[in-house]
């Protein structure tokens, strides 16, 4: 409470509609009420399905036909989940456990192999490095989903086709990961300490093993959480190879839950919602990597 | 001393000093650095080329030859080749061109306000928010979302007795409830209404991320620039930062085109008889990716099913060359 405080604008100057005219960037500008206004209702339409989709799940049948519609959740939670767990065709508790050993075998297979490659790619020179580079980013653009016909005979031949590994051995390496793992490391890994390591009589695995991995974990994060969501969500091909045998994945078996003459919801979305609780968790608590792995694609497309 | 001079030279070499500690023949030592430089590299690369080669390459050319032969999985004993077949068969197929205009109906309701909005929620992401990383994080609910899952929620959301979508639009004076309630999976327009809006929920809050990206590193002396013409948010945001993140923009359009164009788990989940792959009653809503679907785990003739698979694959192909001229003319290529 001094009286030189310097006169801070009042009145018709703070109150301007137009804050872009100041000539700030965009993102230097103090977001206003209608801002966040607008960011709940974003916010509540993403939301809100995850949200109802829980109320159903843990709803009777008759909250579910009323009108005007039930908005609060019941407590019939437990019950339709020991209704989803006992059905006898859905294996819904053996496909919990299946999408988390294709998901995690997975991830680390993509973690494993596309560093590798990527460190390959951005530090070690060897004979044709840029020509097998060109390769990998122009099999990025291949839509395989396009080559599943194939892709099942292929399995067939193997004896894969109804197991685990027809759904684990296509998602082994991605070429997206390779090309993450090389932007990241030519930046993230200095040249000169991939140098010293060699004059002292370090082999290219340890300088991968102690100088390599170190450097690119937040990197790993990032490309893990990517591989896992899109691994567990996988629906097309799982369905293809894995539909009617006793190893489904958990997206196949949400969907078992609803065939049949009459879809009954509550119990379906029960399942559901289990099938989607751990990828929950991992936007909670790796949300932050998440969002930078996405961001950070996009400046390097 | 003779006995050190008997190692070959090599200088390049910086463990060989260590290695004579060892007694080891330093010639051992040698050719193990020798192969890390020179043959590593290759096999560290190999199991990339390899695996990719074997479950993803190959399948996607097999696939031509597929495409070629008789390949029915429940008569074997039909001629080996086809020739043309599958493909004049496809010519003529209702089915498929019904599938294709679905697939292009469903395509543009959901993709073009999908990008729009993503640009809306972009412009208001890219402001200083408090709890930034939250919003971030917020908007990705749908992305992590298994489609399976929100394809479920969606379909009771437009089941046509209790669906909270008609109760919703009864309330605003569409529709109604009872006799009046609109069935959702009666015709194409509102089953395809109904998919794009689960597509939409879908991506908008990721390409909203992808365009907030390209934002953040535009220059900020642009908008100084652009202070002194006058412009306003809105104005801003169409006449600096559409063009500024362009690339971006053709980005999203290309992988929302390849997306859309082999549509399969939305359609095939919103079929309250999901198993038979018709994509309601009369094919309302069924795409192309779930016509292969049927055509070669139902109707188990995998010659065909390929022969479409190349089909998509050359529309997917043209239509994306098409939408990215398209999108440069829109948003200002001219830079």
């Amino acid at each position: 409470m001094t009286a030189v405080a310097p006169p801070r604008p009042t009145g018709p100057a703070r109150r301007r509609r137009r804050p872009a005219l100041s000539g700030r960037a965009p993102q230097d500008t103090p977001a206003g009420l209608g801002t966040y206004l607008l960011l709940s209702l974003t916010f509540l339409f993403a939301a809100f399905p995850l949200y109802w989709m829980f109320v159903i799940a843990t709803s009777d049948d008759e909250a579910l036909a009323k009108l005007p519609p039930a908005v609060v959740p019941g407590n019939r939670f437990l019950a339709n989940l020991e209704e989803v767990f006992s059905l006898q065709d859905v294996y819904f508790a053996a496909s919990l456990v299946n999408s988390v050993i294709v998901s995690t075998v997975v991830t680390a297979s993509v973690l494993f192999f596309c560093s590798l490659a990527g460190f390959a790619f951005a530090k070690l020179r060897f004979r044709g490095s840029d020509t097998l580079m060109l390769l990998v980013v122009l099999t990025l653009t291949v839509p395989n989903q396009l080559g599943i016909v194939a892709l099942y005979i292929v399995m067939g031949r193997l004896g894969w086709n109804g197991t685990l590994l027809a759904v684990i051995a296509p998602g082994l390496v991605t070429a997206f990961g390779v090309f993450y793992m090389r932007q990241f490391i030519v930046n993230g890994v200095p040249d000169e300490l991939v140098e010293s390591a060699r004059v002292d009589g370090a082999t290219t695995m340890r300088i991968y093993r102690s100088i390599v991995l170190p450097a690119i974990r937040p990197a790993l994060a990032v490309l893990g959480l990517l591989t896992f969501v899109a691994t567990w969500n996988d629906f097309q091909w799982p369905l293809i190879t894995l539909s009617g045998t006793d190893y489904p994945t958990s997206m196949v078996a949400v969907s078992d839950l609803a065939s049949g003459n009459y879809v009954i919801y509550r119990r379906v979305l029960a399942g559901a919602f289990i099938a989607t609780v751990p990828l929950l968790v991992m936007l909670f608590v790796g949300g932050r990597q998440i969002v930078r792995g996405i961001m950070e694609g996009a400046v390097k497309s | 001393m003779p006995t050190t001079r008997a190692a070959p030279p090599s200088s390049h070499h910086p463990g060989s000093a260590s290695a004579a500690g060892t007694g080891r023949p330093s010639g051992w030592r040698d050719r193990l650095y020798r192969f890390d430089m020179r043959y590593l590299p290759y096999l560290m690369i190999a199991p990339f080329f390899l695996l990719f080669g074997v479950f993803g390459l190959f399948p996607l050319l097999f696939n031509g030859v597929v495409a070629l032969r008789n390949y029915r999985l429940d008569d074997p004993t039909l001629p080996y080749w086809a020739g043309v077949a599958n493909f004049t068969r496809l010519l003529g197929d209702e089915d498929f061109w019904n599938a294709l205009y679905n697939t292009f109906g469903i395509f543009l309701l959901s993709s073009v306000p999908q990008l729009l909005l993503a640009l809306v929620v972009a412009s208001l992401l890219n402001r200083k928010l408090r709890a930034q990383t939250w919003w971030r994080v917020g908007v990705l609910l749908p992305y992590v979302t298994p489609i399976v899952a929100s394809t479920m929620v969606f379909s009771a959301f437009f089941s046509r007795s209790f669906g909270m979508a008609n109760w919703l639009l009864a309330e605003v004076g569409i529709g109604g409830t009872g006799d009046a309630a609109i069935d959702w999976r009666a015709d194409k327009p509102h089953a395809w209404i109904a998919i794009a809006t689960m597509v939409n929920w879908k991506w908008i809050g990721y390409n909203a991320l992808l365009y907030l990206a390209a934002m953040q590193s535009i220059p900020r002396d642009v908008y100084e620039a652009s202070a002194i013409d006058g412009a306003g948010p809105w104005r801003q945001l169409w006449r600096i930062t559409v063009p500024m993140i362009q690339p971006v923009i053709v980005f999203t359009v290309v992988l929302s085109t390849i997306g859309g164009l082999q549509l399969f788990t939305e359609p095939m989940l919103f079929d309250l008889n999901a198993q038979a792959a018709t994509g309601g009653p009369n094919g309302e809503w069924q795409t192309i990716a779930q016509l292969i679907y049927k055509v070669g785990w139902k109707d188990l003739n995998l010659g065909y099913a390929a022969a479409m698979s190349w089909a998509l694959f050359l529309i997917i192909l043209l239509v994306t060359g098409l939408n990215i001229l398209l999108t440069n003319r829109l948003s200002g290529g001219h830079r």
